[in-house]
């Protein structure tokens, strides 16, 4: 796919035909696992058990979740709380969290630190001790973190005024903005970094790619512009504006307000609610499990997407009672009767711990426990 | 500074030494003398016995070596070249292999203890001070005093795993008995995490940080209030007892006032089983005397000893373990202001030689032995007599160089009322604090100063923030007699030997300019920032408000004084002195009193009239440019 308006262009006139043909292609490499299995079967099933303040969680409104092995990370709207031994605690401003709104968690694994993106500064969270990184006190771009993401020894942070990347060793800051990169807007929401790759999303300027071996910029944009509309399925990026982002096995997924995108560095592939299983196009958070398998939070509901067919974790926009709907390859909707759903259908993070779920939402926290 | 740093510039400049000393001598006055003198002193600094008792391994810092003595006889078996300012030594578990830190190179020795010689050099990370190997010899783990971190490196390839938080200017590190944590020290206070409406007036917070060695993760950082310098941490060996040597400054109150309740306490915190789940703070000085600078820590095998090398009381002290914990169970929480609670298990103070540092203990647990840095000798303590029963020399100089004595008077603390502080109480191995100190007896609160670094200091006097000493011989002569030591005043001699010894400390390597590298883009972006003339609208920036014209010269000081904003309501005057850049990036806090706690504070928060240079055009990126150049200084 190209990367700038000229080339977008010349893409938008190949033959609809061709790019039809290449899309089945890609989704044909794409199978599930086990297609022989009924799509009710294959799709996992949860018992979802939730976490409120009712039960030790410091606010109902959890922004991000983060697994670190046996233990739980959860972002709130009033401090970092952390599940161990089936108890909660939880970090404030008084332990030195830069703010009590805490919007994005990543984990360096191979330290154990927890990098904490929050609404005023970047928190380092060590093995109980916190330091915290702002944009007086260091070389952070900007206070509002929206997205931090960790990559060997670089931690690379998604803000309201453009990205930058701390590198741990050397204790340099390197800034991202309009100034350095094709970002046109610099309210950067999401960034996913990988030794090879670093992709930002961002609100109304698309999403960029960092090349981390040869340093270039690429800027995947939505070819209908900012026209709420699609003209060509699969042409490009769904929309400008990217909530969050995913780079796993070379596949970049990427969440819009309007819609889901796909892509493999030839083709995109895109979901909307109109032709897939996705339960609403305003998609707050993904998280990919592979190249084929992913995630996605929702302000109506959690979905899931296994390369065919689609399930859906909520409470009924109809009764709120809990429901599972199940989406199969030729777009037959079948419902499964369950006993839970996550804690609100507002869905803001995800995270995987084994083959369970864990489930940030706007009403509490929300643990997916995989039903064999 | 290293021998081989010394050689270079001795040879030339020896003779122009004895000519400014006798000069100073003639006049009867001391003078600001330019060169150093040569003698080829070991310098042991730490000390360790072979797992079977066998030999001693010394390393010798000035030397940059490490001796290997016959046990039994003292006698050298062999001396082992290793790097630059050599500073950690551990062994294998094996007791195969020995490492040394070279804290100036970057680098570590690995040393076949059967060969007794350098069988590879690895590359780690800045200043590596602390070294130690798991238990299970798989991996190993350095101290980055600059990195303010703890490297994991494989300990067969020396490949560096990870790299993990560790407190500020981290130092040494301790396997527990068990081989289950390893306990991590560091030298420097940690930066405040919450800021106060008193930004420098902050009492210190240090930490032991404490890795899970299974998992090679930090899983705790143990608070340490109110101290800052911490050191050697040792455990009895069922691990119930740990202690760790530490300093506690008393900042927030005037200096001046010595021998009211003191400028420093020294003391022990003691940890684990033994002492229940909060760690005890325990002072280690005595109503009339202070335990000035404790370094090394061991505990006796059969637990009933603890053994503390206090270099600046040039003293080993011995106290009664079960003493200890009953005085301690006796009196929870911390007693550091009580300088009674000594008497209750001090069971010695032990003479030994000049700044002692690294201890260690035999076997049986019947001798410790202790590396006198300044004496050139190992002390051996009988420990059922609990006195130096003989003592090992090192065969250095007989000669006492000029600079020899001037470091003495460095390190000692004999000087002082009490003998409670000496020069290196604040300047943690000839560097700096990270502490704003109350200084002057000009009334409480006023005047907060920040400490500054005192390497490569030669060319930047005046000296004091507000530029009041002309000279070294009248900041460390007259002002330090009169307001620190509160006691003997120095001869002329002895200043002229200090002023010596201050004026020949070389800058350490600078880690974000290497040698012979190329600057960056950012650096040179941030340079050009550094010297520009107009701002970003095209506007001329007046000469006065330029970085370069104050922080000009090959030091970054125009020697000069100027008002930047930056003046409180608690200050004398706003006329300050221009610091010097050398190796800024490692000296926080900054400006006169602290105030800003990291380079960027300085424009961030206390430049706003842009007084301090016109920054304030500048964008975030730009700023982080200018930043990534000063650490270039």
């Amino acid at each position: 796919m190209t990367n700038c308006a000229n080339r977008k262009s010349l893409a938008m006139m190949l033959p609809m035909a061709l790019a039809f043909a290449m899309g089945i292609a890609a989704l044909a490499q794409d199978k599930p696992a086990a297609p022989q299995l009924l799509a009710t079967q294959a799709l996992p099933h949860f018992k979802f058990e939730n976490f409120t303040t009712a039960n030790g969680l410091p606010d109902n409104h959890v922004f991000t979740v983060l697994v670190d092995g046996e233990r739980i990370w959860a972002g709130t709207e009033n401090g970092l709380a952390v599940y161990e031994d089936h108890v909660w605690k939880t970090y404030t401003t008084k332990d030195g969290l830069a703010h009590r709104a805490v919007l994005s968690l990543a984990l360096d694994k191979r330290s154990g630190d927890v990098w904490a993106g929050t609404m005023a500064g970047l928190s380092r969270v060590s093995g109980g001790r916190i330091d915290t990184y702002t944009q007086l006190n260091s070389g952070l771009s900007n206070d509002v973190v929206y997205g931090v993401s960790v990559e060997g020894e670089h931690v690379w942070v998604a803000t309201a005024a453009g990205a930058c990347m701390l590198n741990t060793r050397t204790g340099q800051w390197t800034l991202y903005n309009e100034r350095n990169t094709p970002m046109v807007e610099i309210w950067v929401y999401g960034v996913s970094a990988t030794p090879s790759k670093v992709y930002f999303a961002v609100w109304g300027s698309g999403l960029l790619e960092l090349d981390q071996k040869t340093g270039r910029w690429d800027k995947y944009e939505d070819p209908d512009g900012e026209n709420e509309i699609v003209l060509f399925k699969d042409q490009g990026l769904i929309h400008e504006i990217v909530t969050s982002v995913n780079y796993v096995d070379k596949i970049v997924w990427a969440a819009t307000y309007f819609g889901d995108s796909r892509y493999d560095g030839r083709y995109w592939h895109n979901f909307l609610t109109k032709d897939s299983g996705l339960p609403s196009n305003f998609t707050n958070t993904l998280k990919a499990v592979d190249a084929n398998r992913c995630w996605f939070g929702t302000d109506k509901g959690l979905a899931y997407y296994d390369g065919v067919n689609w399930a859906v974790y909520r409470n009924s926009l109809k009764d709120g009672k809990p429901e599972m709907t199940v989406r199969d390859a030729a777009g037959k909707i079948t419902s499964i009767a369950v006993s839970s759903a996550p804690a609100h259908n507002y869905i803001l993070g995800i995270d995987f711990q084994g083959s369970d779920l864990w489930v940030a939402t706007a009403k509490g926290l929300s643990h997916g426990i995989h039903q064999p | 500074m290293s021998q081989r740093l010394r050689t270079q510039c001795g040879l030339t400049c020896c003779l122009l030494a004895v000519a400014l000393m006798t000069a100073a001598l003639w006049n009867g006055r001391p003078v600001q003398a330019d060169a150093v003198d040569d003698e080829n002193y070991a310098s042991p600094l730490e000390v360790l016995v072979s797992p079977d008792g066998a030999r001693l391994y010394v390393l010798c810092q000035q030397s940059e070596e490490v001796r290997v003595l016959d046990a039994t006889t003292t006698k050298t078996i062999a001396k082992v070249d290793v790097g630059r300012v050599p500073r950690g030594i551990a062994l294998s578990t094996d007791g195969r292999r020995l490492f040394v830190t070279n804290s100036w190179d970057d680098t570590l020795s690995v040393i076949d203890t059967n060969k007794l010689a350098v069988t590879a050099t690895w590359p780690v990370a800045a200043e590596p001070t602390g070294v130690v190997e798991d238990k299970a010899g798989k991996r190993l783990y350095v101290a980055n005093r600059i990195s303010n971190d703890i490297a994991v490196l494989n300990a067969e390839t020396g490949e560096e795993e990870k790299r993990l938080l560790a407190g500020r200017g981290a130092s040494y590190l301790t396997l527990s008995p068990d081989g289950s944590r390893i306990y991590a020290t560091h030298i420097y206070p940690n930066p405040p995490r919450v800021r106060s409406e008193l930004d420098n007036r902050i009492a210190p917070e240090s930490e032991i940080t404490v890795i899970d060695t299974a998992r090679a993760v930090v899983v705790d950082h143990m608070p340490l209030h109110r101290i800052a310098g911490v050191f050697h941490l040792a455990f009895s060996t069922d691990g119930r007892l740990g202690a760790v040597a530490e300093y506690h400054p008393k900042n927030t109150v005037p200096l001046a006032h010595l021998e009211h309740d003191g400028a420093f306490g020294y003391s022990l915190t003691l940890f684990g089983a033994d002492v229940g789940k909060t760690p005890v703070e325990v002072p280690l000085d005595e109503l009339e005397r202070y335990a000035s600078r404790p370094f090394g820590v061991v505990i006796t095998p059969d637990k009933s000893r603890i053994y503390v090398s206090c270099g600046g009381s040039e003293v080993v002290l011995a106290i009664d373990v079960q003493r200890l914990l009953r005085y301690v169970s006796l009196h929870p929480g911390s007693n550091i202001r009580d300088l009674a609670a000594s008497a209750n298990y001090m069971v010695a103070r032990i003479p030994v030689g000049h700044e002692p540092r690294g201890l260690a203990v035999s076997r049986d647990g019947s001798k410790v032995y202790v590396a006198n840095r300044l004496e050139d000798s190992i002390g051996v303590i009988d420990t059922h007599t609990d006195r130096v029963a003989s003592t090992i020399t090192l065969d250095g100089p007989k000669k006492i160089s000029a600079l020899r004595r001037g470091e003495l008077t460095f390190y000692t603390s004999r000087q002082s009322f009490q003998g409670q502080i000496g020069c290196a109480s604040c300047h943690i191995d000839s560097t700096f604090d990270g502490l704003a100190w109350d200084l002057e007896p000009d009334g409480f609160g006023r005047d907060i100063v920040d400490n500054r670094l005192i390497e490569d200091i030669k060319g930047t006097e005046p000296f004091k923030w507000n530029g009041g000493n002309p000279s070294i011989p009248v900041e460390c002569g007259v002002r330090t007699e009169k307001y620190f030591w509160r006691a003997e005043n120095y001869d002329d001699l002895t200043l002229t030997d200090l002023t010596l010894y201050i004026r020949s400390l070389p800058p350490r390597p600078n880690r974000w300019r290497l040698q012979g590298r190329e600057m960056t883009l950012a650096q040179e972006r941030g340079k050009a920032i550094f010297e520009r003339s107009m701002d970003k609208f095209g506007n001329p920036i007046a000469e006065k408000n330029r970085c370069s014209y104050c922080h000009s010269g090959p030091k970054g000081t125009s020697q000069k004084s100027f008002d930047v904003g930056t003046r409180k309501a608690t200050d004398n005057t706003g006329l300050l002195d221009t610091p010097q850049l050398t190796n800024i990036a490692l000296t926080a806090p900054y400006l006169h009193d602290g105030s800003a706690h990291t380079l960027e504070e300085i424009w961030t928060v206390y430049n706003p009239e842009d007084k301090h240079g016109r920054t304030n055009d500048l964008t975030k990126d730009e700023l982080n440019d200018l930043i990534e150049y000063l650490r270039t200084r």
